[in-house]
């Protein structure tokens, strides 16, 4: 989208005088042609350094092999077969899976409901539900998992108190079957206001003429959301869909924090993250590690990709 | 007749509202109950914690002496922490704030060889997850030798590509390229107008890429978990971590649990007190990046 405005604003070049211009095209041409890489050298320098740098060393750790007797070997493609066979990491992935299922729709759909009725105006104290909603996004989510771990937790959790005071068996939110939605429940907890203040922001921006020409129209609330607002909305869907699939596939702050409170539950392999996390720092199988890391990253970047492109595809297909 | 629809439409109109308000407020209730609990936990000693219902204070109010706690178990090093915690975020914030703009500046404002197949290649980095590159930085970190080193936390977190893109939108918006010709006119140099002409123009943009840099540090985790291995270097979440694993471990009989929740009531003060004060900043770069 910024690519696109580029020329635009270059344009305005063409309708200085005659003389800034020269002057301009005098100074480009020469000795400054080199300002604009002083300007970005900072940036490159470490996007260099901690982004392309990391990636290029692991993609070369992964393909060699540290053995007692021989040292360092190359190894090819064999810690990349490994990964594909193993259990561990498939184990993760399928936790991943159903957890993004369970948790992305839930959440992105509370954020759109709760955004289209803030944008309606038909709620009392408007600007007290759009901050006080969002402000978990400012508690780390280490510390959103340590104080949802001991909500959930048996010992002096007050859903446990409940449950014991009036004769129930205490909710076993840590255990194997329900993790997964106790995690989904923390993650949805600290993202739904940020997604929501995405979401109404994009809805701020559509013009206010549009309502008005619907409400004369006879279109009920319904359909103005459905046939006006959710196309108009769908950029900003699609922005918060792949943040979401992202963070879901790199899930790694609230499961580590968990493993404390439930050791038996969260494995070291409960999420591909936290897999490699053991590989790499207390295992020190760092070539391994690299494939684990870069495989996640490569299955991440082409998810997005693809997601991106076929939802492009089908809204152009759905306009025409 | 149009008075009786007129008196409905009234009548349905406050339902409508009134049940929107309830549906809103039910959820505000939920996202505060952790937060409360957290304040009421907070004022508890460790045999109350156990003893009281969760979700209402004790008769004995102990949060000053859970605070004082709090900053003298093993030696004070949760000040430390928190100490660390502001400098990396401040740091980190900052750098990448200054080096967005640059970078932002250029793309917005000059015409260079390479400048769309670099931009695109930020672009694309805005995909590649965060944490995804954890594991590599620390691959390249050791082999470097800045492993228990603060600044390998600190230096990678001032990438921000995020940052660039919004940088370069406002930018392109928000500063006239005539402004910047009748400087270059005047003799002025390229540092001096980006100093004293662009870095006036974009500081809204620039407290709000800062902010986010800020809170993003702030929250920061698993880089440094897996950097930093000497205690006195810890940030917040780290060392608070590592407390609520001693505590739910047993912790060698310790009553640590009041000391982890007094200890993460302070950690999140700061960060929600800056989001209220500064909500002007975040909400637009948000808004922007919903836009575009």
């Amino acid at each position: 989208m910024a690519a696109e405005r580029s020329p635009a604003s270059l344009g305005t070049a063409d309708t200085l005088p005659v003389a800034a211009s020269a002057v301009r095209g005098a100074r480009r041409a020469g000795e400054t042609a080199i300002v604009p890489y002083l300007f970005l050298a900072p940036f490159l320098l470490l996007f260099v350094a901690f982004v392309f740098a990391p990636l290029v060393y692991a993609l070369y750790m992964s393909v060699f092999r540290d053995t007692l007797v021989g040292g360092r070997q190359f190894s090819g493609l064999a810690n990349y077969i490994r990964a594909f066979a193993d259990a561990k990491f498939w184990d993760g992935i399928v936790n991943l899976l159903l957890f993004g299922i369970m948790q992305v729709p839930v959440m992105l759909g509370l954020a759109l409901l709760f955004a289209l009725v803030l944008d309606r105006g038909l709620v009392y104290g408007r600007s007290v539900f759009r901050l006080g909603l969002f402000i978990p996004y400012a508690v780390p989510s280490v510390i959103a998992a340590l104080i949802w771990g001991y909500l959930y937790g048996p010992a002096f959790g007050p859903f446990s108190q409940i449950a014991r005071a009036i004769g129930l068996p205490p909710p076993d939110f840590l255990s194997d079957r329900w993790m997964l939605v106790s995690l989904a429940n923390i993650v949805s907890w600290e993202f739904i206001g940020y997604n929501m203040v995405i979401y109404y922001a994009a809805l701020k921006a559509i013009p206010s003429d549009l309502h008005e020409a619907a409400v004369i129209d006879g279109a009920s609330a319904w359909q103005y959301a459905w046939r006006v607002q959710l196309p108009l909305l769908w950029p900003a869907i699609l922005l918060t869909i792949i943040f979401s699939i992202n963070g879901t596939l790199q899930l790694f702050n609230e499961p580590f924090l968990m493993r404390a409170a439930a050791p038996q539950v969260i494995g070291t392999s409960y999420t591909p993250n936290i897999y490699a996390y053991y590989l790499a720092a207390a295992n020190q199988q760092y070539n391994y590690a690299a494939a684990i890391s870069f495989v996640l990253g490569a299955v991440i970047a082409t998810i997005a990709y693809l997601f991106t492109v076929a939802t492009n595809r089908g809204r152009r297909g759905r306009l025409r | 007749m149009s008075m009786v629809g007129a008196v409905d439409a009234v009548v349905s109109y406050r339902r409508t509202r009134r049940r929107n308000t309830l549906l809103l407020g039910l959820f505000l209730i939920y996202t505060f109950v952790p937060l409360f609990y957290l304040v009421v936990a907070s004022t508890k000693s460790n045999l109350d914690l156990f003893s009281t219902f969760g979700l209402w204070f004790a008769s004995d109010f102990n949060l000053g002496n859970n605070l004082r706690d709090v900053f003298t178990f093993t030696n004070g090093v949760f000040g430390r922490w928190l100490l660390n915690t502001f400098l990396y975020a401040t740091a980190s914030a900052l750098g990448a704030a200054f080096v967005a703009t640059a970078a932002g500046y250029a793309f917005a404002k000059f015409h260079f060889r390479g400048r769309n197949t670099l931009f695109a290649a930020i672009l694309g980095a805005i995909m590649i997850p965060q944490t995804a590159l954890v594991v590599p930085i620390y691959l390249l970190l050791a082999r470097a030798g800045l492993i228990d080193n603060p600044l390998g936390v600190i230096l990678p977190t001032m990438v921000s590509p995020i940052g660039v893109y919004l940088m370069r939108v406002y930018i392109e918006q928000g500063v006239d390229d005539a402004l910047l010709d009748a400087a270059r006119i005047d003799g002025a140099g390229e540092f001096r107008i980006f100093r004293s002409i662009v870095f006036r123009l974009v500081t809204p943009a620039f407290v709000t890429v800062l902010l986010l840099a800020f809170v993003a540090a702030w929250n920061n985790y698993f880089l440094p978990l897996i950097v930093l291995s000497t205690p006195e270097y810890y940030p917040l979440t780290v060392g608070l971590s590592s407390w609520y694993q001693l505590a739910s471990a047993g912790g060698g009989g310790q009553a640590l649990f009041s000391i982890v929740l007094a200890g993460a009531l302070v950690s999140i003060v700061p960060v929600i007190v800056v989001f209220l004060m500064l909500q002007r900043y975040w909400q637009g770069g948000l808004a922007l990046g919903a836009v575009k």
